[in-house]
């Protein structure tokens, strides 16, 4: 295990919240990273200055106030492009979150190329999001859904994923690149090779990923990338989808109204270039520019570095809570094989029970299903329990979650 | 405080539930959950003269859930439906003895009210309610 090198005392100063007392005197320790992240000072100013500055609405006007904001938006936009390494700005596309994202795809792309007795196939660790659009999808077209198997460790038998992807009429394939409830990071490179094959695009949900460790469009290969902001430091309200050129090309319009036109006649509509085709209506300004910031301080650190300090955080966590009495670890635990993401079980303390501790003792975890029911159903598991990492956290914050747990197991004489 | 919540008794009754299980011969059995957390319960109703007979519960769910329900069933036992329409939030919390339970985990603790609730409009659905009584089919409780 590699050391790790953040500066994370340093890091704390630039999130307030950090500071925060909860039930009174206990202070923060925020550990619902897979939910959203905290926000840091940067990305909290971003917001305020452009309020307080160039408030104006973007692409049109040609007062110095929307040139301004029209240049930070922008910026932004290219910011993404390079972070994973897309090869233009016309690829990111601007959403409400990375289920609008997902949404997009399935009601654009997937609604022209899917039809009836075909197939999407899924895996079962899937979040919500990147379920119920196919299944509305689906059940619109009299197509079929499909679910992937795993282990229980959360892994992926790939000679059965290729099994299904090597059966006739399978029209998509989505796949989250890293489970929320698991934490297990799935071989999508791989993934995406077998399904070029044969053709078949690959929607890669990385709402868990990009956050947490360096992803490369281009490397991986995948055709549509979809992932949020506020799992990234950023704001909430702005998700980004990555399609490639020359499938977004063929793509009809999804949200029709001002900003994704060219020309407006009464009863036909030249649409407007790439990606703000895809952009119907007035964005979220103040909110895209703030990600910006977010990108920026992401860099700053360096992907690597996130993704080595949660490693060694995860495994610090997994290691003190690993022999306790009546535990129950849930997805790899191997840390080369998993985000920071640690869901588990002890004893028949119900999550909520344990959250409801946790939180007198100013933790915050994360109970219940997660959005993910099928993947609990097939881990036959109402609710799990779940720490999840972010680069503030450290292995003090993972002392003070032991000691809680501990208070925990007392009180239900476990 | 934690301390407070999780006392012998909610323990007890969480651990060994009273009245937990299937109801063969049931009046009315209605199933309800709560979406953002996934405790469940099922209640069961065994009704004469519109008094409770026998009432059983099924469920999976957090301590505060399930020993809700559990005190629930004794509290209810053979009284009459006409009394039972009237409990009311506060009745419950006094019930388990936990009258400040935040907002997020109020809903834990009055689930099985609500699904007892579901249950007598169920019931009444296809009969005539005693005179007196007057069925809310509002079962939003929070």
């Amino acid at each position: 295990m590699q050391k790790a090198t953040l500066n994370v005392s340093r890091i704390r100063q630039d999130f307030p919240i950090l500071k925060r007392k909860i039930k009174g005197n206990k202070t923060l320790v925020y550990l619902d990273n897979a939910a959203t992240t905290q926000k840091p000072i940067p990305v909290i100013n971003a917001i305020c200055n452009y309020y307080m500055n160039y408030n104006s609405n973007i692409h049109r006007a040609v007062y110095q106030l929307a040139e301004e904001a029209t240049l930070e938006y922008e910026k932004t936009r290219e910011k993404i492009a390079k972070f994973i390494n897309a090869h233009s700005t016309d690829e990111i596309i601007f959403t409400r979150n990375a289920t609008e994202a997902i949404n997009l795809v399935s009601y654009s792309w997937a609604r022209t190329n899917v039809e009836k007795d075909e197939k999407v196939v899924l895996t079962e660790i899937e979040h919500h999001s990147n379920i119920v659009p196919w299944q509305i999808l689906t059940q619109e077209k009299g197509a079929k859904l499909e679910y992937v198997g795993i282990d229980d460790k959360g892994y992926l038998n790939i000679e059965e994923y290729k099994k299904y992807i090597q059966r006739d009429k399978v029209k998509l394939v989505s796949v989250s690149h890293m489970s929320n409830v698991l934490g297990t990071i799935m071989p999508v490179k791989e993934i995406i090779k077998m399904a070029h094959q044969k053709s078949i695009p690959v929607l890669i949900d990385g709402a868990q990923s990009v956050p947490h460790m360096p992803v490369d469009v281009r490397d991986i290969d995948c055709d549509f990338l979809a992932f949020s902001a506020h799992k990234m430091l950023g704001p909430t309200g702005v998700g980004v989808l990555y399609v490639k050129r020359e499938i977004l090309n063929e793509m009809p319009p999804f949200i029709g109204g001002g900003d994704m036109i060219r020309e407006v006649h009464k009863y036909d509509t030249r649409y407007n270039d790439l990606p703000y085709k895809f952009e119907g209506g007035t964005p979220n300004i103040a909110d895209v520019i703030a990600f910006g910031a977010a990108i920026d301080y992401l860099n700053k650190i360096g992907m690597d570095k996130v993704r080595e300090h949660e490693m060694d955080v995860t495994n610090y966590a997994i290691n003190a809570i690993h022999d306790l009495k009546g535990i129950i670890i849930y997805g790899p635990s191997d840390v080369n094989n998993r985000g920071g993401v640690v869901s588990f079980n002890i004893g028949d303390i119900h999550p909520h029970d344990l959250a409801t501790i946790m939180n007198d003792h100013g933790i915050a975890i994360r109970s219940g299903h997660h959005c993910a029911q099928v993947l609990m159903e097939r881990l036959d598991v109402a609710a799990t329990s779940r720490a999840s990492f972010y680069i503030y956290n450290t292995k003090e914050e993972v002392d003070a979650f032991i000691n809680a747990l501990d208070e925990a197991r007392r009180l239900f004489r476990i | 405080m934690s301390d407070d919540i999780y006392r012998e008794i909610i323990l007890d009754h969480y651990r060994n539930p009273r009245n937990k299980g299937k109801l063969s011969n049931a009046d009315v059995s209605i199933h309800d959950n709560n979406p953002l957390c996934g405790d469940e319960i099922d209640i069961h109703l065994k009704v004469e003269e519109d008094k409770i007979k026998d009432i059983k519960f099924e469920g999976r769910g957090c301590a505060i859930s399930q020993a809700s329900a559990s005190m629930l069933t004794e509290m209810i036992m053979g009284k009459s439906l006409n009394t039972v329409k009237d409990l009311t939030k506060e009745d419950i919390l006094e019930n388990i003895g936990l009258i400040n339970l935040g907002p997020a985990r109020i809903k834990c603790a009055l689930l099985s009210l609500k699904v007892l609730k579901l249950g007598m409009i169920k019931y009444y659905a296809d009969k005539d309610p005693p005179s007196a009584m007057k069925l809310s089919d509002d079962t939003k409780l929070y």
